[in-house]
């Protein structure tokens, strides 16, 4: 990536008070996305995943504060900007594919004029216009009978059908940037490949890069050109797909991939993690994975957190890499 | 993580023993009817198999295949429309369902839910949720045997007895799903129903979880019915698998058999989409176009995959296939197994 990449995040940190302290949910999270490129966050449930998409839409739960770091699309910087400012990049030039798409969608609005509303506000269409283009991006995420579906109402229609919706209405503006957090989480497989394969064609055709947020690795691995790879709020390696997966630099992503049942490995090759992720609560180690690691030295309890470089696009943030 | 060895607990042997089986389902269905109308859902449409005693058998297919109504047969929470299920020689299918909790058959199938968040009360203990069905089935009413057992069914699924004390929401998940195994085994069941038990873990929780329930079957001798949509799961706990596509059985067989030589273009399908995390191991994909056919008064002589099949030809839509043997134990429902036949 050595042109100027699309989104640069940089350094965010992100923290949530509550009434039992404050969770520091994000710490030094930086990675890029190139135009057109697809680009895959893993890691486990708590492991700031989703905070990091809601950062950069600026959405967050008002509980939330961002304390450091920026998030630089096309020239702007998201965590700064207006909120007038941000509306009328959302929709239009980043949008998200949410992970539950019957309670995604608004369930008392027929899904053709929930996708209208996203074309009058962002697509500067004349009004008569965009009933036909609705059902031509309805046509576009492969339903069968566009029409009937302009009509429906969510609960009529299966998972699957909310979930190309739900497509439709992230792509109608041609964003740049689509963000996917974990879109066919609960889909049967035969759906998900259909969706996943659709986002991708999409992606293609209109060199829409995507961050797409999962924690099967094996998804990320079909289709992310490189991959982010996160614990309790931390980057801990980000690389090339095919390179992550032969060689995994961060002890935290080699056990990942080591607990991912696969064909060819058999229950007493399945090796689980130790320990859980650490409460992002009080004091916590410079390393974060500290506490499950086989290789932790005592040094990996003292800040800063190193972050290695080991090529041209591959970094880990440990003391100690594979 | 290994819970400790019980004494009393003889090890069993995983191979399927001779004799008759433990489950046999012959001819099942489930309709139900669709208010307003005089149509019926076919949910289940007259599937028979059998489980084998210590096997492991697994069971596939996508939402709306009825995996989930068969489940609730077998574990008689809901009564056939027609059909025979037969439990250890015993006919309990024609038990209603209602009374069915007042028969010895109660405690001898037991069931894991999906998720253990919204399958435990969170106003019980852990304790409290291991003792109900030993008060209920097992019972058990002394109160330092119940602690006894408790305890001890704690010790077999890994939990330390001092989380005995805590309430779901203090929980980690895999720490609950520890406990929703605990509920279902303490009465020592013959036949354990896992419906999805992993699918709200993380993969590093479900690792362990699958290691556990393999060690336990192992060591109390279950036969277990593993219900998922993950298929790597299926084939790394299972013996045999059943496919299922709209209420029918449409492929069954030797796990290995049927997930790397499939015959039933339904589970090709279904195992081309399995995403592969070794990119030398990618297999092409085979696209499936379209819905499936409506699950309400389908035509009897119609092949259910007819339509969406990538394979379908004039025979399926008069014709409706039935399982037949095309290997050792492996059976497929399909008219190009014929067409296929030397």
């Amino acid at each position: 990536m050595s042109a100027i990449p699309l989104l640069s995040v940089d350094d965010l940190s992100v923290e949530f008070r509550t009434r039992d302290g404050v969770v520091r949910a994000l710490e030094h999270v930086s990675f890029t996305v190139g135009r057109g490129e697809t680009v895959g966050i893993v890691g486990e449930s708590g492991s700031g995943k989703s905070v990091t998409a809601l950062a950069i839409l600026g959405i967050l739960h008002p509980s939330a504060r961002v304390t450091s770091g920026r998030a630089v699309f096309g020239g702007l910087d998201l965590l700064t900007a207006g909120e007038d400012r941000l509306r009328e990049y959302r929709g239009r030039e980043l949008s998200m594919i949410f992970q539950n798409p019957r309670t995604a969608l608004n369930p008392i609005r027929p899904v053709g004029r929930q996708i209208e509303d996203v074309l009058l506000r962002h697509a500067n269409l004349a009004r008569a216009r965009v009933r036909d283009r609705a059902i031509a991006l309805l046509r576009q995420v492969q339903i069968a009978d566009p029409l009937r579906a302009y009509h429906a109402y969510p609960f009529e229609l299966s998972g699957g059908m909310c979930q190309r919706v739900m497509i439709a209405l992230a792509v109608a503006c041609s964003p740049a940037l689509l963000i996917a957090d974990e879109p066919t989480t609960g889909l049967d497989v035969t759906t998900q490949a259909a969706i996943l394969e659709l986002i991708g064609d999409l992606a293609q055709q209109s060199r829409m890069a995507m961050i797409l947020i999962t924690h099967d690795l094996a998804l990320v691995g079909e289709r992310c050109d490189r991959i982010v790879v996160m614990h309790a709020g931390h980057v801990v390696e980000i690389a090339p797909t095919a390179e992550l997966f032969a060689a995994p630099r961060h002890p935290y992503t080699a056990r990942l991939i080591a607990s991912t049942p696969r064909p060819g490995v058999t229950l007493a090759d399945l090796r689980p993690i130790p320990g859980m992720v650490p409460d992002l609560r009080g004091a916590l180690p410079a390393c974060r994975y500290r506490a499950r690691c086989e290789r932790a030295l005592p040094a990996c309890e003292e800040p800063p957190l190193p972050r290695l470089t080991l090529g041209a696009e591959h970094t880990v943030a440990c003391r100690v890499p594979l | 993580m290994k819970p400790a060895p019980t004494a009393g607990v003889a090890p069993s042997v995983v191979v399927p023993a001779p004799g008759p089986p433990l489950v046999d389902v012959q001819e099942l269905s489930k309709r139900f009817p669709v208010r307003g109308t005089q149509q019926a859902l076919h949910a289940v449409d007259r599937v028979s198999f059998t489980i084998e005693r210590g096997e492991c058998i697994g069971l596939v297919g996508e939402s709306g295949c009825g995996k989930s109504t068969l489940v609730r047969l077998l574990t008689r929470l809901l009564d056939p429309t027609e059909g025979r299920i037969a439990f250890e020689g015993r006919d309990i299918g024609a038990v209603p369902a209602r009374r069915f909790a007042g028969t010895p058959e109660r405690p001898r199938i037991q069931m894991v839910f999906q998720d253990p968040a919204d399958s435990l009360n969170p106003r019980f203990s852990a304790f409290a949720t291991i003792a109900e069905p030993l008060r209920r089935l097992g019972r058990v009413s002394d109160r330092q045997a119940l602690g006894r057992r408790v305890a001890e069914t704690a010790d077999l699924v890994g939990l330390p007895r001092e989380l005995l004390g805590r309430f779901p929401h203090q929980l980690s998940g895999g720490q609950q799903q520890r406990v929703g195994i605990a509920r279902a085994i303490a009465v020592e069941p013959t036949l354990l129903v896992l419906d999805e038990p992993t699918s709200a873990l993380d993969v590093s929780v479900q690792a362990v979880i699958l290691h556990l329930l393999a060690d336990l079957r192992r060591r109390l001798g279950m036969t277990y019915l593993f219900v998922s949509h993950d298929l790597n799961l299926v084939r790394l706990l299972s013996d045999r698998v059943l496919v299922m596509y709209l209420g029918r059985i449409v492929e069954s067989g030797p796990v290995e058999e049927v997930f790397d030589r499939p015959r039933h273009p339904y589970t090709r399908a279904l195992v081309s989409a399995v995403p592969v995390l070794d990119p030398g191991a990618r297999r092409p994909r085979i696209r499936l176009r379209g819905e499936p056919r409506s699950p309400i008064d389908p035509s009897p002589t119609v092949c259910r995959f007819y339509g969406r099949c990538p394979d379908g030809f004039d025979r399926c839509e008069h014709r409706m296939p039935q399982l037949q043997p095309v290997g050792p134990d492996h059976l497929v429902a399909c008219h190009l197994v014929d067409e296929e036949r030397p």
